[in-house]
This record gives C-alpha cells, sequence and structure tokens, in this order.
C-alpha cells in the first residue's frame, strides 16, 4: 500500500482497521542466493539496494533480534558529508546525495531535515583544520561554509561566545547536514525491502556459519540452517562474534558510546552544533527533545550503558557551551555499541573466505552513513567489485599501509 | 471539577500562608503544599495541554510520574521547563506558567488537533508530508517543530550554581517509606553506615498520606518516631529531596539532592541543587509501587486522577479533588479512597469495580468531569473520578543493567529481577503488598549479623487484584500515554503494521516516551499490546529501563565543572614575568602560553613581527616552559631510548642533545623533541606541548608492558623546570653576563651542547645550545621557583643589546621560515619520509613503529610530504587549509595534490610563506600549483620550495 | 565502574586510561616474513564479549600499567594486576 495523505484519509474512514502491516513476518526458507546478518539499516538497506538496484529477489535478513534493535534504533540521528579524508568523503557525500532523495524513494516519511551542522572551533590551529577539511569540501562540490565568531553568534546568540577557557572564534557549517528520524529509516528500507520480495525475518541468531572448501554455504541460527550462496554480514557492534564464526579476526574493537535525550523542549537549537573545545554535540528532534552526545566510555564493552564519568563529562562540556542549557533536564540515557576500528575508517569488502563479504567498522559514523553503505554493499555483493566511492574501505589496507585515519589516532581504536 | 481545602487534618501548616500565582492568577496556599496540591485546594484542574491534541488536563499524580501537570517554573534566567507541579514544594512568591498552549491554557488553539485525531493516529507523520518533496523541509517541518516540545526553556545563563559531592556507606536505602524506615534503623542500631535517602520533601513514604496503624499508633506517628531516632544517629545520612536516578558500574548510584529547589532563590553560597555518586556496599530498593491508571474513555478527564493520588491529597495536604466523587477499580487498593475520603465528608457518587462487573465506559466533561456513564447504562453525577488499575513496583534502578523484571500473575505486575545480594528490592518494590510484609522485609534486609529483630506489629489492608487492561466499550478516547496522547486503539494498530515487538511499539506510537517514561503507561500497554499480539504479558516483556528515574537537570551534572572551571588552567613557571612584559595569552590545551607581547598600539602581527626581527637581528627570550619534560635514568636508559625513538640515543655523548623523533606502533610520527645526555645513565627527554602526557603514558606502557627487565626509571619533570629559550646573535652576549665563571664559546659550549651550570652566583641551571628559530640560540632551564627571577635577570643583561620578550606567534613564524615542523605536520597520517626525516629511522635495531613503517602505503612516492609554498604575487596573503591542484586540473577530491598546514608572514623575507604538504612534493620544488581555497573564495598560484625559506645554509645557527 | 588497583585500593573508573588488549604480544622479528605476527600483533583483535585482559593505566594514581580482568557483556571487574608483575611470571 503506497503511503501519502489519501491513503491516511482513506484508511481513517475505516477505523484505521484495514492497514496492511508494513513487512511480512516470514519463516526462513531452507536456502537464500543471499543472506545478510543483522536486520539493522545497514543490513536492511543494503536488501533494499540489493533488490531495488541489482534485481536481486531470493534475499533473506537475518535479525537476531527485533528490527532496527541495533545502533540504527540508538543513534543521536545526524547526518553530514563534512569528512576530511579523499577515501571518506566522496562515500559520505554519496549518502547524502541518497538521503536527500530517500523519502520519495522508499514511500515513507523519514524527517530528512537539513537544519545545518555546524561545528565549532576555539583555536587557530583548530581553524585550519577546519579550513582544510572544508576546501577537501568544497574541491569536490560539498556544501561548506567557514564562519568567524560573530557569525556564529547571529545563529546561536545564547552560546558563551566569552568562555574565559575557550571562546568560540567560529566554526564550520555545513548547511545540507542534519538529521533524520532514525528508526524511520530501518522501517522504510525494511518496509521497501519488503515489498520487493525481501524475507525480513526478526527472532532469527546466526549460531554459527558453514564453510566448505573454504566457501559459504550456509549459516547455523536459532531457527535452523539455511543455506545460501553469498553471505554478506552486517552486524555493526557485533561484527567481531558473527566472523569468529567464520575463523575470522577484525580490526576492530567493541567500545559503548552513550547518547542522551532532554525533556522535550520548545524550539531552542534549530541545527546540529559540536563543541570543539569539549565532548558535546546537540540537536533537537522534531519531538522537542534535545539529543545529545560526547565520546566513548573508555573501555571495551557489549553492554549497550555506560557509567555516570562519562555523564558528566559530556555535560559539563554542554554547559560551557550553553549556559542557558543548566536548567534543561536530561531525560534518558543509553548506550549502543560501536564496530571501532583501528584507523576510524570502515570496512566494506570480500573476506578471504569465498562468498563472505564484511560491512563494517563504522565507529560511530554510522548513521549518516546508512543508505550509501547498502547502496555500496549492495554492489559489492551483487558484481564482486567495490562500488567507486567505496574504493578505500577494503579490509587490506592495515597491511598495505593505506589507512583512513580522519582523527591521526592511529591503531587506538577508542580514540579515533 | 470543584477541588476545595478540607478543613482540618493533614501535615500542611494552616498558619503559614503562601502567596503565589499561576498563569498570572493569585492563589495562596499553605507551608507543606505542593504547587498541585494548592492548586487543587484552589479548585484549579486545568494544569496543562497534552503534546498531540492539546487535550485539557489535570493533576493525575501526586508524585514523580505525573505526566500531565507540567508547568514553567520561575521566570527570566531561571525558567524551568516541564516541572511537575505535583513535586513542587510551594513556597512564597512562586510563579509558574501552564505550558504548551496558545493563547491560554483556557482557549488553546491547537486544540483543533483533536479534531483531526481519526488521522493523527500512531506513525501518521512516516505515511504523509513526504509531496510536494520541497515542502517537508519549507512548510510541514517548521510547523511541526514549532507545535512540538512542551515548555520553553530559558535563553538566559543559569545564575544559580551546583555541587558535586560523593558518598560511601554500607548500606544506601533507597526510599523512606515503611519498609525502607524499617531496614535504615536496623541497619543503623547495628553500627552500619546507613544512608536513607528519599525523593520526597519529607521522610516517611506512604506513611505521610496512608491510613495505618503500626505499634499501636498511627503510621506517620511511627514514622516520625523512627525517622528522629535515625536522626540522632552519627552513623546514619537523611537524605531527604534526593532522588536515586540510576544504578551503575560497581553498585554505584547516582543522585540528585534538590537543596534549595523549594525556596525562591538558593541562600548566598549554597547551591541550587547537588549531584551524588554513591557507593554502596550494599542498597535496597524500597521505592514503593506506581499505581496504575485504568484506560477507558475520557481517562484523561480533568478531575480524573489515581484513587491514591487523591487520598494522598486529602490526607497528606487537605486537599479535596471533589465533591462528588467516583471510584474505579480492579482492585482491592481504591477501597482505602473511598473510606478516607469519606471520613473527609466527601460523597461517593459511585463505586465501580471490575472484579463485580462494573465498568466506567465513558467520562463526560471537557476541563472538568461532569459525570460517568457505565456499561450498564447507568450514570453518575460527580466532579472527579479516582481509578485504580493496580499496582507495579517501581523496579526501574534494579533494571538499569540491563535486567529484565518479571512478570507476577498474583498481583498483576512486573517484579524486580534477582541482581544478587548487593542490590535487593523490599517492600511494595518487591511486589509486597501487605504492610507487614513490607515492615519485615525492611528489617530483613538491615540485618548485618546475628538474630532478625521481631517485626512491629501492625494492621494489614488485604490485596487483591484481577486485571482489567482496557473498556473497549468505550467511544471517548482511551489515553495510555497521556503526555503524548498515545491511545489504546493505536497499540493494536502498531501491530497490525507489523510493529508488534514492544520496542517497536514504543517507538511507532511513541508509548513511553514522554518525560515520565511510561512510569504511569506502560504495563497497560504492554498488556493491550499482547493481546493483540495473541502473547502473554510475560512473553511480551518490558521495553528497556534506563537512567534517569527522573530527569536531572544538566546543571547538577556538570556541578561547577562550567565556565572559567570547565578545564583547569595551567600556568608556566614563568607566568609572571609573562603578565610583566605585557603578553597576550593564547590557550594551547590547558596551558595559558604567551602568544605575543605588544607594545602600545600594536596588533598581533605588528608585534610578532617586531619580535621576530629583533630576536633575528639581537637576541629574544621566550617562555618554552610548556614543553614535556621526562627524566630518564637507569642502567638501560640509552637502550630503552633505542626502542622508543627511531633514532639512536645510547651512543650520543654525555653532556650532548640530539633531535630524536618517535613514532607510533604503526610507523607514523608520534612526536618529536631534543632528548640530552646528563650522565651515563641519565637522559633528559623533551617532548611537544600537545603530546607531552601522551609521551609519558607511553614510555611508562613500554617499560611496564614491553620491557620490564629493563632497568630504567622516569618521571615527568615538565611542571619542575622553567625553560627559556634565549635566541639571536647576542644571545651568546647576553648569557655569558648571567653564568658563573665560565666563558661561553663554541668550545666549552658548542652547537647542541648540554650541560649542568651555576647562574646568578650559584643557582642551579641546565644549559643547551639548540635552536627552534634557527639563530644561534639556547635553552636555559632552571628550577620552576627561580623562573621568574632568572627571567628578570636575562631581560636585565639583554638590555643592552636589545633584548625583546617573544611568544608562541614569533616562534611560530621563525620554525616556518626555517621549516621546522610543528602541529600542522605532525598530524597523526604523517611519516618520517613524509617530513623528509626518513633518514632518521635507524636499520640497526628494533623501535617502536619500525615493522609497520615499511608497508607499502608508507613508502610510497605519491605520499604528501612537506614542501615550503609561497604566493607566485608575493604580495598576497595566504592561508592555511588551501588545497594544492596541478595547474590545469579541475578540482576535485580525485584531482587534490595536498593542502597548506601551515603559513606566516615572514617579516624576514617580506612576504607571506607556508609549509605544505604535496604529493611527491620533494620531487616538485619550483612547481607552481594551483591553490585552491573555495571557503574565502580565494583561488591563486602558489610556487612549491624547499620547506627551509630562510637562510638556508643554516649559516646563523652557527654564528 | 570500580578498578581494585594494586597500589592504590579500589577507584573510580575515570582515574583509568584503557588502552586495548593485553593478550597481544610484540614480536621480535624484524624481518618481513614476520609481517603476519606484527598485523595480529598491532591490527587484529579477538574483541570478545565475556571476559577480557586489557591494558590499563592507573593514569590519576599511581600511574602503573595494569592487567584488568574484566566481563565485557556485563562490566564486572575481576582482578588487577601490575603489568610488571605480570610480565615477570614466567
Amino acid at each position: 500500500m503506497k503511503y501519502s495523505v489519501f491513503s491516511l484519509l482513506k484508511n481513517a474512514f475505516s477505523g484505521h482497521k484495514n492497514w496492511q502491516a508494513a513487512w511480512r513476518n516470514p519463516d526462513p526458507k531452507p536456502e537464500y542466493d543471499i543472506i545478510i546478518v543483522g536486520g539493522g539499516g545497514h543490513g536492511l538497506a543494503t536488501a533494499y539496494y540489493l533488490a531495488k538496484e541489482h534485481g536481486l529477489k531470493n534475499i533473506a535478513v537475518l535479525e537476531k533480534s527485533w528490527l532496527g534493535s541495533g545502533n540504527i534504533g540508538r543513534n543521536t540521528t545526524i547526518i553530514r558529508s563534512n569528512y576530511l579524508l579523499p577515501g571518506n568523503n566522496p562515500f559520505y557525500e554519496l549518502s547524502m546525495k541518497l538521503w536527500e532523495g530517500l523519502e520519495q524513494d522508499f514511500n515513507f516519511n523519514a524527517m530528512v531535515s537539513q537544519r545545518g551542522v555546524l561545528n565549532l572551533c576555539h583555536t587557530d590551529a583548530q581553524r585550519d583544520a577546519f579550513a582544510r577539511r572544508g576546501n577537501g569540501m568544497r574541491i569536490d562540490g560539498v556544501d561548506a561554509e567557514l564562519l568567524d565568531a560573530h557569525a556564529v553568534r547571529e545563529m546561536y546568540p545564547y552560546f558563551d561566545f566569552e568562555n574565559p577557557r575557550f571562546p568560540i572564534k567560529g566554526g564550520l557549517l555545513q548547511r545540507r547536514g542534519g538529521t533524520v528520524r532514525h528508526d524511520a529509516v530501518a522501517w522504510g528500507f525494511a518496509r521497501g525491502a519488503n515489498m520487493r520480495g525481501v524475507d525480513v525475518i526478526q527472532g532469527c541468531e546466526v549460531q554459527g556459519i558453514t564453510i566448505e572448501n573454504g566457501k559459504v554455504v550456509g549459516v547455523q541460527t536459532s531457527r535452523g540452517s539455511i543455506k545460501c550462496k553469498k553471505l554478506a554480514l552486517c552486524a555493526a557492534g557485533h561484527s567481531s562474534e558473527v566472523a569468529s564464526m567464520a575463523g575470522l579476526k577484525l580490526p576492530i574493537e567493541s567500545h559503548v558510546l552513550q547518547a542522551f535525550v532532554s525533556e522535550g523542549l520548545k524550539p531552542f537549537i534549530d541545527g546540529v552544533v559540536t563543541f570543539g573545545a569539549g565532548h558535546f554535540y546537540v540537536s533537537q528532534s522534531d519531538k522537542g527533545g534535545l539529543v545529545f552526545g560526547g565520546d566513548l566510555d573508555g573501555y571495551n564493552s557489549y553492554a549497550r550503558r555506560g557509567n555516570l564519568p562519562m555523564v558528566e563529562h559530556v555535560v559539563e562540556a554542554g554547559v560551557a557551551m550553553i549556559p542557558a542549557i543548566s536548567r534543561v533536564r536530561t531525560l534518558r540515557s543509553w548506550g549502543g555499541v560501536m564496530d571501532m576500528s583501528m584507523d576510524g575508517s570502515p570496512i566494506i569488502d570480500k573476506t578471504s573466505v569465498h562468498g563472505l563479504y564484511l560491512n563494517a567498522g563504522w565507529c560511530y559514523g554510522g548513521f549518516k552513513a546508512t543508505p550509501a553503505s547498502g547502496f555500496c554493499y549492495a554492489h559489492l555483493i551483487a558484481k564482486d567489485e567495490p562500488h567507486k566511492v567505496a574504493t578505500a574501505y577494503r579490509l587490506d589496507r592495515f597491511r598495505r599501509g593505506l589507512m583512513l585515519d580522519e582523527k591521526g589516532q592511529g591503531a587506538t581504536p577508542n580514540l579515533h | 471539577m470543584s477541588g476545595f481545602r478540607i478543613a482540618r487534618g493533614g501535615l500542611i501548616d494552616r498558619s503559614a500562608n503562601l502567596n503565589f500565582k499561576f498563569d498570572g492568577k493569585s492563589f495562596t496556599g499553605h507551608q507543606g503544599d505542593t504547587l498541585a496540591s494548592a492548586l487543587i485546594a484552589n479548585g484549579v484542574h486545568l494544569m496543562g495541554r497534552s503534546f498531540k491534541y492539546h487535550r485539557p488536563r489535570g493533576v493525575i499524580s501526586a508524585g514523580a510520574s505525573e505526566p500531565n501537570a507540567l508547568v514553567e517554573l520561575r521566570e527570566g534566567a531561571r525558567r524551568e521547563a516541564n516541572t511537575r507541579a505535583t513535586i513542587v514544594e510551594l513556597y512564597d512568591g512562586l510563579t509558574a506558567q501552564s505550558q504548551n498552549r496558545w493563547p491560554s491554557l483556557e482557549n488553546d488553539f491547537l486544540a483543533i488537533n483533536s479534531l483531526a485525531s481519526s488521522i493523527f493516529v500512531a506513525g501518521f507523520y512516516y505515511k504523509t508530508f513526504m509531496w510536494p518533496k520541497s515542502f517537508w523541509e519549507k512548510i510541514y517541518e517548521p510547523l511541526i517543530r514549532k507545535a512540538a516540545g512542551l515548555g520553553t526553556a530559558s535563553k538566559e545563563a543559569d545564575p544559580d550554581t551546583y555541587e558535586k559531592a560523593y558518598a560511601h556507606c554500607d548500606l544506601l536505602v533507597i526510599g523512606s517509606g515503611p519498609s525502607g524506615l524499617m531496614a535504615a534503623r536496623t541497619a543503623a542500631r547495628s553500627g552500619a553506615r546507613v544512608i536513607l535517602a528519599d525523593e520526597g520533601s519529607a521522610l516517611g513514604g506512604s506513611l505521610l498520606f496512608e491510613n495505618e496503624e503500626i505499634d499501636g499508633t498511627t503510621g506517620s506517628t511511627f514514622a516520625q518516631a523512627v525517622i528522629s531516632e535515625l536522626a540522632s544517629m552519627p552513623n546514619v545520612t537523611l537524605m531527604p529531596r534526593t532522588t536515586i536516578f540510576g544504578w551503575f558500574d560497581g553498585n554505584i548510584f547516582g543522585g540528585l539532592e534538590r537543596v534549595n529547589d523549594h525556596v525562591a532563590v538558593p541562600p548566598p553560597f549554597e547551591p541550587r541543587q547537588r549531584y551524588w555518586r554513591v557507593h554502596a556496599k550494599r542498597a535496597v530498593l524500597a521505592a514503593g509501587a506506581e499505581e496504575r491508571p485504568l484506560v477507558f474513555g475520557g481517562n484523561d478527564v480533568p478531575g480524573v486522577m489515581l484513587a491514591s493520588a487523591m487520598r494522598h491529597y486529602a490526607n497528606r495536604y487537605g486537599a479535596a479533588a471533589g465533591k462528588s466523587i467516583s471510584v474505579f477499580t480492579n482492585n482491592a487498593s481504591a477501597q482505602r479512597t473511598a473510606v478516607d475520603l469519606q471520613a473527609h465528608g466527601i460523597n461517593i457518587a459511585a463505586v465501580v469495580d471490575t472484579r463485580k462487573n462494573g465498568k466506567i465506559i465513558n467520562v463526560k466533561g471537557g476541563k472538568s468531569v461532569k459525570s460517568v456513564s457505565l456499561a450498564d447504562g447507568s450514570h453518575f453525577e460527580c466532579d472527579a473520578v479516582a481509578m485504580s488499575g493496580g499496582w507495579s513496583p517501581i523496579v526501574n534502578l534494579m533494571c538499569h543493567r540491563g535486567a529484565k523484571p518479571i512478570w507476577n500473575e498474583t498481583i498483576a505486575a512486573f517484579t524486580p529481577p534477582d541482581m544478587g545480594s548487593q542490590f535487593t528490592a523490599i517492600g511494595s518494590a518487591s511486589g509486597k503488598m501487605l504492610l507487614s510484609e513490607c515492615l519485615r522485609g525492611g528489617i530483613a534486609a538491615g540485618t548485618f549479623k546475628g538474630k532478625t529483630p521481631p517485626t512491629p506489629k501492625c494492621r494489614d489492608e488485604a490485596f487483591a487484584i484481577q486485571p482489567f487492561w482496557w473498556v473497549k466499550e468505550s467511544t471517548g478516547k482511551a489515553f495510555i500515554d497521556y503526555q503524548n496522547d498515545a491511545t489504546a486503539k493505536d497499540l493494536p494498530l502498531a501491530n497490525r503494521e507489523g510493529y508488534g515487538h514492544v520496542e517497536l511499539a514504543k517507538r511507532y506510537t511513541t508509548t513511553g516516551m514522554a518525560t515520565d517514561q511510561g512510569k504511569l503507561g506502560n504495563v497497560n500497554a504492554i498488556a493491550i499490546l499482547a493481546e493483540a499480539a495473541g502473547k502473554s504479558i510475560s512473553e511480551m516483556g518490558t521495553t528497556t529501563f534506563r537512567p534517569m528515574y527522573t530527569p536531572v537537570s544538566f546543571g547538577a551534572f556538570a556541578g561547577p565543572f562550567t565556565g572559567h572551571h570547565f578545564q583547569p588552567v595551567r600556568k608556566t613557571p614563568l607566568h609572571e614575568w609573562c603578565v610583566e612584559q605585557g603578553a597576550v595569552f593564547v590557550e594551547t590545551g590547558l596551558w595559558m602560553r604567551s602568544s605575543w607581547f605588544p607594545k602600545a598600539g600594536e596588533d598581533w602581527l605588528t608585534s610578532a613581527s617586531r619580535e621576530v626581527k629583533a630576536t633575528r637581528a639581537n637576541v629574544g627570550l621566550c617562555d618554552v616552559s610548556t614543553l614535556g619534560k621526562i627524566d630518564i635514568q637507569g642502567k638501560d636508559a640509552g637502550t630503552f631510548l633505542d626502542k622508543i625513538y627511531c633514532n639512536t640515543f645510547s651512543t650520543l655523548s654525555i653532556g650532548k642533545a640530539r633531535y630524536g623523533l618517535m613514532l607510533r606502533e604503526d610507523g607514523v610520527v608520534f612526536d618529536d623533541g631534543t632528548t640530552s645526555r646528563l650522565a651515563d645513565d641519565h637522559y633528559l627527554m623533551t617532548t611537544t606541548t600537545a603530546n607531552a602526557a601522551r609521551v609519558m603514558s607511553h614510555i611508562e606502557f613500554c617499560h611496564q608492558a614491553l620491557w620490564p627487565e629493563m632497568d630504567v626509571q622516569y618521571v615527568s619533570v615538565t611542571e619542575q623546570w622553567a625553560q627559556m629559550a634565549i635566541a639571536g646573535p647576542k644571545s651568546r652576549a647576553t648569557l655569558q653576563k648571567i653564568v658563573d665563571s665560565f666563558t661561553l664559546n663554541d668550545e666549552t659550549t658548542p652547537y647542541l651542547v648540554a650541560k649542568d651550570i651555576t647562574i646568578l652566583g650559584g643557582l642551579t641551571a641546565r644549559l643547551f645550545r639548540i635552536s627552534f628559530s634557527g639563530e644561534h640560540a639556547y635553552e636555559l632551564a632552571v628550577p620552576a621557583d627561580h623562573g621568574n627571577m632568572v627571567a628578570r635577570a636575562i631581560m636585565q643583561a639583554g638590555q643592552e643589546f636589545g633584548i625583546v620578550p617573544y611568544g608562541v606567534e614569533a616562534l611560530s613564524i621563525m620554525r616556518i621560515e626555517k621549516g621546522h615542523v610543528a602541529g600542522g605536520e605532525l598530524n597523526g597520517t604523517t611519516t618520517a619520509g613524509d617530513l623528509g626525516l626518513g633518514k632518521m629511522m635507524s636499520t640497526k635495531k628494533d623501535f617502536i613503529g619500525r615493522m609497520m613503517a615499511t608497508r607499502e602505503g608508507m613508502v610510497d612516492a605519491a605520499r604528501q610530504c612537506v614542501v615550503g609554498i609561497k604566493p607566485v604575487d608575493k604580495t598576497m596573503k595566504i592561508r592555511s587549509g588551501g588545497h594544492l591542484l596541478n595547474q590545469n586540473d579541475k578540482p576535485s577530491m580525485a584531482n587534490d595534490q595536498g593542502y597548506i598546514c601551515s603559513v606566516a608572514w615572514s617579516p624576514m623575507l617580506n612576504m607571506w610563506l607556508g609549509l605544505a604538504l604535496l604529493s611527491n612534493g620533494r620531487a616538485r620544488h619550483g612547481e607552481v600549483v594551483k591553490v585552491f581555497d573555495g571557503l574565502r573564495g580565494h583561488h591563486y598560484l602558489g610556487e612549491i620550495c624547499d620547506p627551509v625559506h630562510f637562510d638556508p645554509k643554516n649559516e646563523r645557527l652557527h654564528a | 565502574m570500580l578498578i581494585p588497583c594494586p597500589h592504590c585500593g579500589t577507584r573510580p573508573v575515570e582515574e583509568f586510561t584503557f588502552l586495548g588488549d593485553a593478550t597481544v604480544i610484540r614480536p621480535t622479528s624484524l624481518e618481513p616474513s614476520s609481517m603476519d605476527d606484527w598485523m595480529d600483533y598491532v591490527y587484529l583483535r579477538d574483541n570478545p564479549r565475556g571476559n577480557y585482559a586489557e591494558y590499563v593505566q592507573h593514569s590519576g594514581g599511581c600511574r602503573a600499567w595494569l592487567v584488568v580482568t574484566r566481563n565485557t557483556g556485563t562490566h564486572e571487574v575481576h582482578s588487577a594486576v601490575a603489568a610488571k608483575a605480570m610480565k615477570a611470571k614466567p
């Protein structure tokens, strides 16, 4: 059923009793051409684009829990394409372009909202780094503006510009950056994939990977064995666990990142803003909550929850940036398990096992990448060669010394 | 609805009148009232509007779970949005405004949303607003954003202060009702260190409002006696007004103490709130249970309240919700409301009990209750409805570390999971519904050793419940989540559309996502969803309980660490001297560094240029104390440094300094600096300012985790020494005047010498002949406390030579003129080869980063390496961050050749120049490239050159 | 989270800095053929859910590097031993 104001009105007359399920609830078939492990944003997007762009139908997405229960359901909803390195930004810009047409494409309002992403700077060195980054965006036709303190003040007059420790000197603004209703992205892709014949299977945990003669032939799951020709891992923070079922060891550690939401407020902050003198970024959802976050807790974790020191650390920075926020209340905190790679950049590649593909290492940048990740992963799975904007995301880049280290922190995942 | 003040009784001080304003209208309440109780007593029941439909709403609870009666409390910079009127203690002069309404609470324009409610079902917005495409951002979303949210936050800086505090105890008791009091008293009497925390303004919990009988006296008298005893014990800390909001690893609890929220303005030197981290050896959850609403048509009309809240207001505050009440229940407890209210002389119009097949199908009334209609066709006029859908133990804290609560059929509620002995639940928080069980459970939990003391005698009110979740016959809207306007029908709809998992239904319908986080509505939602999905409640399960139990202000989490105190300030030992010299400071990490030393009328560039010229012409003095200094000693110190640095230090002569480069294990440059050998087994390392702490930690790791067998010791001495660079042709002559008894010349102090000397008649000092400026230069280190004095002496000594102080700006200009790499080039991605220092990597030893530095990508000729760059048009300014393109290439990332990392105006060469990273740059000196600076609309030609712009033969260094 | 520092006693997590896996062993060979071992050491991680031995520095205390054994699923800390002492054992 196509969603529109007309379908909504029509269903209103019948008391909303005739809406169809957005996706079927199928039992696993004995065999698929392609099995995708992980029913999160990336896995569902991959299935969607495999069906839509490559005409492939015999696909299953296996999700051990409920649809979108991973990081697609627990992020801070930001989209942007303001990366630094040539291997990264064209990919994120493809993602931005896909975001810009996504809702019409999959007929689901995910509330893509381009209200601007502003990174504040507080030192000359930060401004120089932003100039380098911004020009790297502009050189490829991506929008970027370098603002001085005055221009930032025009946008957000109630920030603390005279903060006696780290005065705001300006910022890098990407007006096309913004936010998206995160859960709706998973739902839109799931619905679109389902409509194109993909089996989206919830409550089906992959417990083993069957390899014969160096080739993937199937998976063992909590709902029985399923055969497949190609197996595409898309398990984010749980990538290491799943990959280990195929005997692979990844350049990835799993870390917890906390995020927070405040009570709902009337419009307080229009765009997304990141503080440059501490770990804090904030935006306001369409419901009114201030959605904010900061840095990793720092220790390896699969627990999806963090501890108080990082809460304090993040909020201190928030109040330093916006003194008025002090009387706003934090409603809820939660944690997600991040697949922190060794250079801070993702991996979309084949593996040493024939027919086994890997999509992982998104650190805490996975949400904004969702459409492009699915698009490029689908391309790789369908054609067995990387999409042209994802050629740097190879697994062998570590061995070859071609790291994509945006932050220059080296092989220390918790610093990326 | 027609609330009023009951003539007698309650825990309010009727002699203390407090004046307050709600929506501009003046009212009077009493000491001991909450804002909600005072409004009820004044006959005000319309207190808010709901989120989506802007339905008129009144208070429904008497505590933390309140979803409706949210107000903007206080005014101006102290305005707080979404404050629950049920927990605001009334004070004289209080002002509050209703929220989410326009133009007024009484007449709210957006109440028209209710008319469209047949369209505004769960998830409607995912299905529309998509056409035409541009309308979402231009029209639909701005309207939605404007309408969204509840209260309006102040945009002025918060004038109040906050504190952080830490506490440790043997037993933390969370909640001070009957079970909590017993646990605290029992533990305290046995000598344990006890903290008793309660979110309420007064301790006592349910004993403050329930009519109980314990030990032959009333519940509240009994509670007062226990509290008095606890207050007198030195091992007990009583913490009223303190919400324990979260449970974290290590049995650490987060707490929020509302120190001064009950007064208009905190007294001088007192915080508004205090954030606590409590480390408890053991903790007990005695937070009680939350009464659930029933789900029926009009269950949100102002005047429909939880049955327990209604008797709470009447018994504790003397505030009657109405003159004639209907009671609607599925369990025994609501009978107490009927009995209590009748005792206050209030008429009970009807008691409707689903256990006897009674059902209220609709409440009539818009902004207040007029009557109720029952399934059997009868009607009762009344002005308020008390409802009870059962009781949910407040399990939240016990589920904060990932465990799920357990469904208990007998009491029709989720009970806490077993989390071991560190944290246990007692009383009604554990699903115990009888007072005697609560008292007994408290005593057992408080018993640390020996025999369990006897339980006080009490009267029990029998509890029984038959679950009843939804009056499906209702024609009016039946709300599940009041604030977010999620109705009972939304849940089967969500299930029908595929969102039948409890977590998906939550997200699709927004049930449980409001400021009360589903405290009232979630169990009803789960039950209705389970039925729609054909599952049991136990199979359906709950969503995830997360901190905070109730919302916590940003201010409290931040404490004093904001504004000036956001981060500590590090000042160098020479700070005082820098101030005397008129330095302008710049934040460098935590350090305040002297940036330039302007004379009257000079801007930074004029000042820095003058400082450079004076230094290069004569002599300058610069504070370089922020450089990291690590003292390294031991038999193996040299071989240890050989592992740390890519070049060799074990062969360094005693009394000499050497430039060292260290890599990370991935082969990328980590840090650089000059390290000197002071004795056979004694080195002094310097690091960059930025990496001082990381290098120290790295050294500690390398020794302790990699090579513990090495005999080496290390300590940071960064703060023990004041260090000054004395640079320029007259530096030697200047220094000569302060050193004791030796002549400075190329024999005694050759380039790269490092020696202990004395100055100014016996003061300890270390002298290094090293140079970052490219001049004949020295660095002099003296014990930190002597720094200012020595700097003054050097200035005096250099006066005749025209000495100037110079700051980091001048330092930066000189290093760029000389092509020395610094932060802009040591960016964590460059290799030794990129910096032109590839030859420093020894091939004769193992060192950190050696193997990884040999990978193909690390030695690729096409890598970007450091070059000099200058504008072809020498009058032009260049800036950092411009990207480099081959002259004939179009701008694109694919064509990108590199970028400008550092620039400076060179007063020596009278032009702007810089350092850049350029692909295959060393082979391209002399080439002209296009500089793309789209951010600043500036594109120009630049000439690539050797990074050493000034004095290429290094003649000045040895002059 | 609390960590029992063998020198300083039980201290809160913010005093500590986490580095990562303490089971990886730095190779000694500098031969090109040892590159696999070096790749393992620098880049590849077991990243287990469950018990995990990690290098942690008590950076806000005694500054000792510790090997902490902790459950990454529950955050339960089992032990903390000075890395130096650990290495000294055969």
